[in-house]
């Protein structure tokens, strides 16, 4: 398994307004809540979190359901704007960019929706082209060639004249992937990619993240609540419980067995493998 | 992969434009007084260079001050609500939307009544009334459909079978809106309360109203248009659009606006014929897909055409009597909906 690239880069002639040019997505102290109106206690609270991740890198943000997973991933597309902190994008608060060119720089693969009606793959995968046309707009030999290499970086070119829903679940996951990597972004969001998959697809989906991150230089926020996936393929861990974070670092440091087992309120033990990565194993209680 | 070309843009609407034209050198062909085809161009090119009163025969005067006019009604009354249903069902997420079935239609009919009654009272010039009579039924519609949304919605999310009753519903309680401002204010230019619920292009708007209408139907189908891009992502959820690039406040208030003016000139001019928004998108779509760059201007000369031939149907069915073009989009669209509805829910 190849591990992304971290080469320092220089510190000089960087066009970023601010901080470290080798930080590339940066979460500053950004906290939300929701409430059902303005005058009342907010129902839930996402509490002020800070981390950073450069280009290439794999960030998992796990935790039990409820945790403010998929909040926090909202606040990082800029879909969300922070209620105090800020999160930065190559310098940009992500939540002031226009759709458009947010849609050039953050690509976000969300749990799977339903469409309404049936489209063929290469249709599909050409709406993330989209965010790279004016108006009413016409594919270009650009276009297609993107859309084309985003399936074959899937593995999944092979269904391109196929219909959205006369394929599997995990061929589709693969196929709404490469509509985000069509969108050619420097942000790549997946809201618990996983979910409705077998064991053998996840694996295959997570290796591509990796290789995919480490090629295409892409930042990959990745939310689960998949222990052993996460311990396995993320660079860095932002571990939740209920709207707090408990710990930001490498695996090896945040999977440790009475934080996880208190986190996800179950008994377990945590083991090193031979390649350094923690391994999980649950017990019935 | 075959994507859409500006090249087979063109070609697919020229040979839908070449369907409509054969249709209404049909329809003005078909009716109580015959007419040959020779003797049928010869007028058409006079009406053409402004020489129509070279037309003397009785037929000519049929033909151009009665059938010419009625058929152009249709085409714009046809292209406007297909149009309006497409864009409600993109808008909506819902492919059983039509301006009819959601009430947005009755909504528009009782603007359209409130300014002939407001027209009556106040006894407002007949120049600038023509004017009021869409107004009133564009806001109509509009406060219909921002109403029935409200009504559609669960949980923050629409509710697709919540909101096709409570449209259904919407659409009975203004009928009985319309009934008793019909019985409240009897005289004037109301006309019958069949025609706000059944719809009819018999009787013709004033010139002014049908510029009116014609025109701001172009526009508004036209800024629709410029949404189109947009409306193809909007299907997969407003959340997933957003993230690819849709400004979904600002497509969504345009397609509002627009389709809810479309349903009030629509109406103001015909009344409510049902349906029409509801079949012809699902049949353009069946022969050109779901793409809105082509399904647009596909649903709005299949709609110009499909109120065409209802009409045609309507006028010469029943002979020398005459059914209301509303009975005869009803008796094909309703059963056509309970199809589309059984097939979803299977």
């Amino acid at each position: 398994m190849s591990s992304p690239l971290r080469s320092p880069m220089p510190n000089s002639a960087s066009d970023q307004p601010r901080g470290n040019p080798d930080i590339r997505l940066s979460v500053e102290q950004a906290s939300y809540a929701y409430s059902a109106n303005p005058s009342q206690a907010p129902l839930f609270t996402l509490e002020a979190m800070s981390f950073q991740a450069k280009a290439g890198e794999i960030v998992a943000i796990l935790g039990p359901n409820a945790s403010g997973k998929s909040t926090l991933l909202r606040l990082i597309s800029g879909a969300l704007e922070p209620l105090s902190g800020r999160v930065f994008l190559n310098g940009f608060p992500t939540h002031a960019l226009e759709p458009k060119v947010r849609a050039q720089r953050i690509a976000m693969v969300q749990q799977e929706s339903k469409l309404l009606f049936p489209s063929r793959v290469w249709e599909f995968v050409l709406q993330g082209r989209h965010a790279h046309g004016r108006g009413v707009r016409f594919e270009s030999e650009d276009d297609l060639t993107v859309a084309k290499n985003a399936l074959a970086q899937v593995g999944a070119l092979h269904l391109i004249d196929r219909w959205m829903d006369k394929i599997s679940g995990g061929e589709k996951q693969r196929v709404i992937l490469a509509r985000a990597l069509a969108q050619q972004p420097l942000l790549l969001l997946l809201d618990e990619p996983t979910l409705h998959l077998d064991i053998g697809a996840q694996v295959d989906l997570l290796e591509s993240l990796r290789r995919l991150a480490a090629e295409n230089r892409y930042t990959v926020v990745v939310v689960t609540h998949e222990l052993n996936l996460t311990g396995e393929f993320a660079d860095q861990v932002v571990l939740l419980q209920k709207g707090k974070c408990l710990r930001v670092g490498p695996p090896a440091s945040v999977f440790q067995r009475d934080l996880l087992e208190h986190v996800f309120q179950a008994p377990l033990t945590v083991e090193m493998t031979s390649s350094g990565r923690p391994r999980v194993t649950l017990f019935n209680k | 992969m075959r994507p859409l070309t500006l090249g087979r843009l063109f070609l697919r609407c020229g040979i839908l434009a070449a369907v409509l034209f054969v249709v209404v050198v049909i329809a003005l062909k078909l009716g109580a007084v015959q007419v040959s085809l020779y003797g049928l161009g010869r007028d058409l090119i006079r009406v053409l260079l402004h020489r129509s009163a070279g037309i003397s025969t009785d037929y000519g005067m049929i033909i151009v001050d009665i059938r010419l006019p009625r058929i152009l009604l249709a085409v714009i009354v046809g292209a406007a609500l297909s149009v309006a249903g497409t864009s409600f069902q993109a808008l909506l997420r819902n492919p059983l939307a039509d301006p009819y079935v959601l009430g947005i239609s009755g909504g528009a009919s009782v603007g359209a009544v409130l300014a002939l009654i407001l027209e009556n009272q106040l006894s407002i010039s007949p120049q600038f009334a023509g004017l009021v009579t869409p107004l009133f039924a564009f806001v109509g519609a509009g406060i219909t459909i921002a109403g029935v949304y409200v009504l559609g919605r669960r949980e923050g999310q629409i509710d697709s079978t919540t909101l096709l009753l409570g449209g259904v519903i919407t659409a009975s309680f203004l009928q009985a809106i319309i009934m008793f401002l019909m019985s409240t204010s009897a005289g004037g230019n109301l006309r019958g309360a069949s025609y706000w619920m059944m719809g009819s292009l018999s009787s013709l708007p004033p010139r002014n109203l049908l510029y009116l209408v014609g025109v701001g139907s172009l526009i508004a189908a036209g800024a629709i248009y410029t949404t189109s891009s947009d409306l193809n992502l909007l299907l997969a959820g407003e959340k997933e659009a957003m993230h690819l690039g849709v400004d979904v406040p600002r497509v969504r208030i345009v397609v509002y606006v627009a389709a809810s003016l479309l349903t009030g000139f629509a109406v103001s001019v015909s009344g409510t014929i049902g349906y029409v928004g509801l079949l012809v998108p699902h049949a353009m779509r069946m022969i050109f897909g779901s793409d809105h760059r082509m399904l647009l201007p596909a649903s709005a000369f299949g709609g110009a055409i499909a109120l065409v031939v209802a009409d045609t149907i309507a006028r010469t069915i029943v002979a020398p009597s005459e059914l209301q073009v509303g009975a005869v989009t009803a008796i094909v669209g309703a059963p056509f909906f309970i199809y589309l509805l059984r097939k979803r829910l299977a």
